[in-house]
Protein backbone atom coordinates (compact mmCIF):
# COMPACT_ATOMS: atom_id res chain seq x y z
CA UNK A 1 0.00 0.00 0.00
CA UNK A 2 1.19 3.53 -0.77
CA UNK A 3 2.51 5.73 2.00
CA UNK A 4 1.42 9.23 2.98
CA UNK A 5 3.77 11.97 1.80
CA UNK A 6 4.16 15.73 1.82
CA UNK A 7 4.73 16.19 -1.93
CA UNK A 8 1.47 18.04 -2.55
CA UNK A 9 1.87 20.29 0.50
CA UNK A 10 5.48 21.11 -0.47
CA UNK A 11 4.44 21.89 -4.03
CA UNK A 12 1.77 24.29 -2.86
CA UNK A 13 3.95 25.92 -0.24
CA UNK A 14 6.76 26.88 -2.60
CA UNK A 15 8.98 26.99 0.48
CA UNK A 16 6.47 28.80 2.67
CA UNK A 17 7.23 27.04 5.95
CA UNK A 18 4.41 28.80 7.80
CA UNK A 19 1.89 27.33 5.38
CA UNK A 20 3.41 23.84 5.74
CA UNK A 21 3.31 24.05 9.53
CA UNK A 22 -0.23 25.39 9.54
CA UNK A 23 -1.61 22.64 7.36
CA UNK A 24 0.18 19.91 9.28
CA UNK A 25 -1.09 21.36 12.52
CA UNK A 26 -4.69 21.25 11.24
CA UNK A 27 -4.22 17.69 9.96
CA UNK A 28 -2.86 16.56 13.33
CA UNK A 29 -5.72 18.21 15.17
CA UNK A 30 -8.64 17.26 12.92
CA UNK A 31 -7.68 13.80 11.71
CA UNK A 32 -8.01 12.01 15.09
CA UNK A 33 -11.35 13.75 15.69
CA UNK A 34 -12.69 12.72 12.28
CA UNK A 35 -11.35 9.20 12.70
CA UNK A 36 -13.08 8.82 16.07
CA UNK A 37 -16.33 10.18 14.65
CA UNK A 38 -16.17 7.78 11.72
CA UNK A 39 -15.54 4.80 14.00
CA UNK A 40 -18.40 5.77 16.30
CA UNK A 41 -20.91 6.20 13.46
CA UNK A 42 -19.75 3.02 11.79
CA UNK A 43 -20.06 0.97 14.98
CA UNK A 44 -23.58 2.34 15.43
CA UNK A 45 -24.31 1.26 11.83
CA UNK A 46 -25.12 4.87 10.96
CA UNK A 47 -23.76 4.35 7.46
CA UNK A 48 -25.07 7.56 5.94
CA UNK A 49 -23.32 9.65 8.54
CA UNK A 50 -20.16 7.53 8.32
CA UNK A 51 -20.20 8.11 4.54
CA UNK A 52 -20.16 11.85 5.30
CA UNK A 53 -17.21 11.26 7.64
CA UNK A 54 -15.39 9.36 4.89
CA UNK A 55 -16.09 12.22 2.51
CA UNK A 56 -14.39 14.69 4.82
CA UNK A 57 -11.44 12.37 5.50
CA UNK A 58 -11.02 11.93 1.72
CA UNK A 59 -9.63 15.43 1.39
CA UNK A 60 -6.97 14.69 3.97
CA UNK A 61 -6.05 11.48 2.15
CA UNK A 62 -5.65 13.48 -1.05
CA UNK A 63 -3.55 16.18 0.64
CA UNK A 64 -1.19 13.43 1.80
CA UNK A 65 -0.68 12.32 -1.79
CA UNK A 66 -2.39 8.90 -1.50
CA UNK A 67 -4.08 8.64 -4.88
CA UNK A 68 -5.04 4.97 -4.78
CA UNK A 69 -6.29 5.29 -1.24
CA UNK A 70 -8.37 8.26 -2.34
CA UNK A 71 -10.05 6.09 -4.96
CA UNK A 72 -10.65 3.40 -2.38
CA UNK A 73 -12.16 5.97 0.00
CA UNK A 74 -14.48 7.24 -2.75
CA UNK A 75 -15.64 3.69 -3.46
CA UNK A 76 -16.15 3.06 0.23
CA UNK A 77 -18.13 6.29 0.61
CA UNK A 78 -20.45 5.25 -2.23
CA UNK A 79 -20.69 1.75 -0.82
CA UNK A 80 -21.69 3.04 2.61
CA UNK A 81 -24.45 5.13 1.09
CA UNK A 82 -26.01 1.90 -0.18
CA UNK A 83 -25.52 0.16 3.18
CA UNK A 84 -22.61 -2.03 2.07
CA UNK A 85 -19.35 -2.34 4.02
CA UNK A 86 -17.03 -4.65 2.06
CA UNK A 87 -14.20 -2.06 1.89
CA UNK A 88 -14.25 -1.23 5.58
CA UNK A 89 -11.08 -3.16 6.47
CA UNK A 90 -9.09 -1.69 3.56
CA UNK A 91 -10.22 1.80 4.51
CA UNK A 92 -9.18 1.26 8.12
CA UNK A 93 -5.72 0.27 6.90
CA UNK A 94 -5.45 3.60 5.08
CA UNK A 95 -6.55 5.48 8.19
CA UNK A 96 -4.01 3.62 10.32
CA UNK A 97 -1.20 4.54 7.93
CA UNK A 98 -2.14 8.21 8.16
CA UNK A 99 -2.52 8.00 11.92
CA UNK A 100 0.99 6.62 12.30
CA UNK A 101 2.45 9.07 9.77
CA UNK A 102 0.99 12.13 11.48
CA UNK A 103 1.96 10.74 14.89
CA UNK A 104 -1.28 11.93 16.39
CA UNK B 1 -10.30 40.83 -7.93
CA UNK B 2 -11.44 39.67 -4.50
CA UNK B 3 -13.09 36.52 -3.25
CA UNK B 4 -14.41 34.65 -0.26
CA UNK B 5 -13.89 30.97 0.52
CA UNK B 6 -16.69 28.77 1.86
CA UNK B 7 -15.67 25.29 2.98
CA UNK B 8 -16.35 23.37 6.16
CA UNK B 9 -12.86 21.84 5.95
CA UNK B 10 -10.14 24.02 7.46
CA UNK B 11 -7.40 22.40 5.37
CA UNK B 12 -9.34 23.17 2.19
CA UNK B 13 -9.76 26.81 3.19
CA UNK B 14 -6.06 27.11 3.95
CA UNK B 15 -5.08 25.52 0.63
CA UNK B 16 -7.34 27.77 -1.45
CA UNK B 17 -6.13 30.77 0.47
CA UNK B 18 -2.51 29.76 -0.24
CA UNK B 19 -3.32 29.28 -3.93
CA UNK B 20 -4.86 32.75 -4.04
CA UNK B 21 -1.79 34.24 -2.35
CA UNK B 22 0.45 32.50 -4.88
CA UNK B 23 -1.58 33.73 -7.85
CA UNK B 24 -1.42 37.43 -6.85
CA UNK B 25 -4.45 38.11 -9.05
CA UNK B 26 -7.02 37.49 -6.39
CA UNK B 27 -7.21 38.46 -2.74
CA UNK B 28 -9.18 36.65 -0.06
CA UNK B 29 -11.57 38.91 1.84
CA UNK B 30 -12.95 36.30 4.22
CA UNK B 31 -13.19 32.56 4.88
CA UNK B 32 -16.29 30.80 6.14
CA UNK B 33 -16.79 27.30 7.50
CA UNK B 34 -20.52 27.44 6.83
CA UNK B 35 -22.69 28.82 4.05
CA UNK B 36 -25.05 30.46 6.55
CA UNK B 37 -22.26 32.70 7.88
CA UNK B 38 -21.36 33.62 4.31
CA UNK B 39 -24.95 34.63 3.47
CA UNK B 40 -24.91 37.12 6.34
CA UNK B 41 -21.60 38.53 5.11
CA UNK B 42 -22.82 38.84 1.51
CA UNK B 43 -25.81 40.86 2.67
CA UNK B 44 -23.47 43.70 3.50
CA UNK B 45 -20.45 43.14 1.25
CA UNK B 46 -19.97 42.85 -2.51
CA UNK B 47 -17.51 40.22 -3.64
CA UNK B 48 -16.22 39.38 -7.12
CA UNK B 49 -15.95 35.63 -6.70
CA UNK B 50 -16.67 32.76 -4.34
CA UNK B 51 -14.78 29.49 -3.94
CA UNK B 52 -17.56 27.25 -2.74
CA UNK B 53 -17.46 23.69 -1.43
CA UNK B 54 -20.45 21.65 -2.59
CA UNK B 55 -20.50 19.02 0.12
CA UNK B 56 -21.15 20.73 3.44
CA UNK B 57 -23.26 19.49 6.34
CA UNK B 58 -26.86 20.75 6.60
CA UNK B 59 -26.54 23.41 3.85
CA UNK B 60 -24.87 22.36 0.61
CA UNK B 61 -23.12 24.60 -1.88
CA UNK B 62 -26.06 24.24 -4.27
CA UNK B 63 -28.51 25.25 -1.51
CA UNK B 64 -26.33 28.30 -0.94
CA UNK B 65 -26.34 29.33 -4.62
CA UNK B 66 -30.14 29.15 -4.67
CA UNK B 67 -30.34 31.76 -1.92
CA UNK B 68 -28.39 34.36 -3.91
CA UNK B 69 -30.44 36.82 -5.91
CA UNK B 70 -27.51 38.25 -7.82
CA UNK B 71 -24.65 35.80 -7.39
CA UNK B 72 -21.05 36.71 -8.10
CA UNK B 73 -18.91 34.34 -10.12
CA UNK B 74 -18.61 31.01 -8.36
CA UNK B 75 -15.91 28.36 -8.54
CA UNK B 76 -17.13 25.10 -7.05
CA UNK B 77 -14.65 23.00 -5.13
CA UNK B 78 -15.34 19.37 -4.33
CA UNK B 79 -13.82 15.95 -3.77
CA UNK B 80 -16.41 14.46 -6.15
CA UNK B 81 -16.44 14.53 -9.92
CA UNK B 82 -20.09 13.49 -9.94
CA UNK B 83 -21.59 16.95 -9.48
CA UNK B 84 -20.06 18.53 -12.59
CA UNK B 85 -23.21 18.29 -14.70
CA UNK B 86 -25.43 19.79 -12.03
CA UNK B 87 -22.85 22.49 -11.33
CA UNK B 88 -23.00 23.98 -14.80
CA UNK B 89 -26.78 24.30 -14.65
CA UNK B 90 -26.06 27.45 -12.68
CA UNK B 91 -25.03 30.39 -14.85
CA UNK B 92 -22.93 31.88 -12.08
CA UNK B 93 -20.70 28.80 -11.89
CA UNK B 94 -17.60 29.47 -13.97
CA UNK B 95 -15.46 26.51 -12.93
CA UNK B 96 -15.42 23.23 -11.07
CA UNK B 97 -12.29 22.25 -9.16
CA UNK B 98 -11.76 18.71 -7.95
CA UNK B 99 -9.68 18.39 -4.78
CA UNK B 100 -6.76 18.13 -4.33
CA UNK B 101 -6.46 21.35 -6.34
CA UNK B 102 -3.15 21.71 -8.14
CA UNK B 103 -1.42 25.04 -8.79
CA UNK B 104 -1.78 24.62 -12.55
CA UNK B 105 -5.49 23.86 -12.40
CA UNK B 106 -6.08 26.74 -10.01
CA UNK B 107 -4.34 29.17 -12.37
CA UNK B 108 -6.69 28.08 -15.16
CA UNK B 109 -9.58 28.82 -12.89
CA UNK B 110 -8.27 32.31 -12.13
CA UNK B 111 -7.96 32.88 -15.88
CA UNK B 112 -11.58 31.89 -16.33
CA UNK B 113 -12.61 34.24 -13.55
CA UNK B 114 -10.67 37.19 -14.88
CA UNK B 115 -11.63 36.62 -18.51
CA UNK B 116 -15.30 37.03 -17.76
CA UNK B 117 -15.76 40.74 -18.11
CA UNK B 118 -18.75 41.36 -15.89
CA UNK B 119 -18.23 41.51 -12.18
CA UNK B 120 -21.68 40.11 -11.68
CA UNK B 121 -23.42 37.39 -13.60
CA UNK B 122 -26.58 39.03 -14.78
CA UNK B 123 -28.71 35.94 -15.13
CA UNK B 124 -30.82 35.26 -12.11
CA UNK B 125 -30.40 31.80 -10.63
CA UNK B 126 -33.98 31.75 -9.50
CA UNK B 127 -35.74 33.87 -12.05
CA UNK B 128 -39.20 35.10 -11.40
CA UNK B 129 -41.92 32.77 -12.52
CA UNK B 130 -43.64 35.73 -14.12
CA UNK B 131 -43.72 34.65 -17.74
CA UNK B 132 -43.42 38.25 -18.92
CA UNK B 133 -39.76 38.34 -17.84
CA UNK B 134 -38.90 35.80 -20.52
CA UNK B 135 -39.25 35.36 -24.21
CA UNK B 136 -38.96 32.13 -26.10
CA UNK B 137 -37.18 32.20 -29.43
CA UNK B 138 -36.81 29.54 -32.08
CA UNK B 139 -33.18 28.52 -32.56
CA UNK B 140 -32.28 25.43 -34.60
CA UNK B 141 -35.81 24.04 -34.24
CA UNK B 142 -35.69 24.45 -30.48
CA UNK B 143 -37.55 27.00 -28.41
CA UNK B 144 -34.97 28.68 -26.23
CA UNK B 145 -35.91 30.69 -23.18
CA UNK B 146 -34.20 34.08 -22.82
CA UNK B 147 -34.41 36.14 -19.67
CA UNK B 148 -35.39 39.60 -20.92
CA UNK B 149 -33.26 41.68 -18.51
CA UNK B 150 -30.23 39.70 -19.71
CA UNK B 151 -30.58 41.07 -23.24
CA UNK B 152 -27.99 43.76 -23.99
CA UNK B 153 -29.31 44.70 -27.39
CA UNK B 154 -31.01 43.35 -30.49
CA UNK B 155 -29.71 43.96 -33.98
CA UNK B 156 -31.54 43.52 -37.28
CA UNK B 157 -29.64 41.39 -39.77
CA UNK B 158 -31.63 41.01 -42.97
CA UNK B 159 -34.36 38.43 -42.38
CA UNK B 160 -32.88 37.68 -38.96
CA UNK B 161 -32.27 39.40 -35.68
CA UNK B 162 -29.28 38.93 -33.43
CA UNK B 163 -30.11 38.93 -29.72
CA UNK B 164 -27.03 39.66 -27.67
CA UNK B 165 -27.16 38.46 -24.04
CA UNK B 166 -24.67 37.94 -21.24
CA UNK B 167 -24.48 34.27 -22.15
CA UNK B 168 -24.47 34.22 -25.93
CA UNK B 169 -25.68 35.61 -29.23
CA UNK B 170 -28.94 34.17 -30.53
CA UNK B 171 -29.65 34.43 -34.26
CA UNK B 172 -33.38 34.22 -34.79
CA UNK B 173 -35.54 34.37 -37.91
CA UNK B 174 -37.69 37.38 -36.99
CA UNK B 175 -37.95 41.13 -37.29
CA UNK B 176 -36.98 43.98 -35.01
CA UNK B 177 -40.61 45.13 -34.95
CA UNK B 178 -41.82 41.76 -33.64
CA UNK B 179 -39.33 41.60 -30.80
CA UNK B 180 -39.83 45.29 -30.00
CA UNK B 181 -43.48 44.53 -29.28
CA UNK B 182 -42.43 41.78 -26.85
CA UNK B 183 -39.86 43.76 -24.91
CA UNK B 184 -40.85 46.10 -22.06
CA UNK B 185 -40.62 49.71 -23.20
CA UNK B 186 -39.50 50.71 -19.71
CA UNK B 187 -36.20 48.87 -20.30
CA UNK B 188 -35.72 48.81 -24.06
CA UNK B 189 -35.58 51.53 -26.68
CA UNK B 190 -35.12 51.51 -30.41
CA UNK B 191 -32.29 53.93 -31.07
CA UNK B 192 -31.65 53.09 -34.71
CA UNK B 193 -33.55 51.33 -37.48
CA UNK B 194 -31.33 48.30 -36.87
CA UNK B 195 -30.94 48.38 -33.08
CA UNK B 196 -33.00 48.04 -29.93
CA UNK B 197 -30.98 48.47 -26.76
CA UNK B 198 -31.37 47.72 -23.09
CA UNK B 199 -31.06 51.21 -21.60
CA UNK B 200 -29.77 49.91 -18.27
CA UNK B 201 -26.76 48.40 -20.05
CA UNK B 202 -25.43 51.63 -21.55
CA UNK B 203 -21.86 52.25 -20.45
CA UNK B 204 -21.43 55.60 -22.13
CA UNK B 205 -22.77 57.81 -24.90
CA UNK B 206 -20.60 59.73 -27.26
CA UNK B 207 -21.97 61.92 -30.05
CA UNK B 208 -24.18 59.59 -32.05
CA UNK B 209 -23.32 56.22 -30.52
CA UNK B 210 -23.73 54.28 -27.31
CA UNK B 211 -21.36 51.74 -25.81
CA UNK B 212 -22.85 48.49 -24.51
CA UNK B 213 -20.43 45.77 -23.50
CA UNK B 214 -17.77 46.08 -26.20
CA UNK B 215 -20.20 47.13 -28.91
CA UNK B 216 -20.54 50.64 -30.27
CA UNK B 217 -24.13 51.10 -31.44
CA UNK B 218 -25.25 54.00 -33.62
CA UNK B 219 -28.05 56.34 -32.56
CA UNK B 220 -30.31 57.76 -35.25
CA UNK B 221 -30.72 61.50 -35.12
CA UNK B 222 -34.48 61.06 -34.83
CA UNK B 223 -34.15 58.69 -31.83
CA UNK B 224 -31.55 60.60 -29.87
CA UNK B 225 -33.90 63.01 -28.11
CA UNK B 226 -36.07 60.13 -26.85
CA UNK B 227 -32.96 58.36 -25.54
CA UNK B 228 -31.78 61.49 -23.73
CA UNK B 229 -35.20 61.88 -22.13
CA UNK B 230 -35.02 58.34 -20.79
CA UNK B 231 -31.64 58.77 -19.16
CA UNK B 232 -31.28 59.75 -15.57
CA UNK B 233 -29.25 62.85 -16.39
CA UNK B 234 -27.66 64.97 -13.69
Amino acid sequence: MENPNLNYIKELSGGDVTFEESILSILKKEFPEELALFKKNYEEKNYDESANNVHKIKHKISILGMRKSLELASEFENELRTGKTTLHKDFLNVLNKIHVYLGC
Amino acid sequence: MNCIIIDDDATARLIISQLCNNSKQISVLEEFSSAIEAIKYLNSTDVDAIFLDIHMPSFSGFDFIKTLKSPPKIVLTTSDKNFALEAFEYDCVVDYLVKPITKERFEKSILKLTNIKDTKIITKVNPSKDESSFIYVSVDRRLVKINIPDIFFVEAKGDYISIKTAQKNYIVHSTLKKIEDKLPSSLFLRIHRSFIINISEIIDIEDNSVLIQKSVIPISRSNKSELMKRLNLL
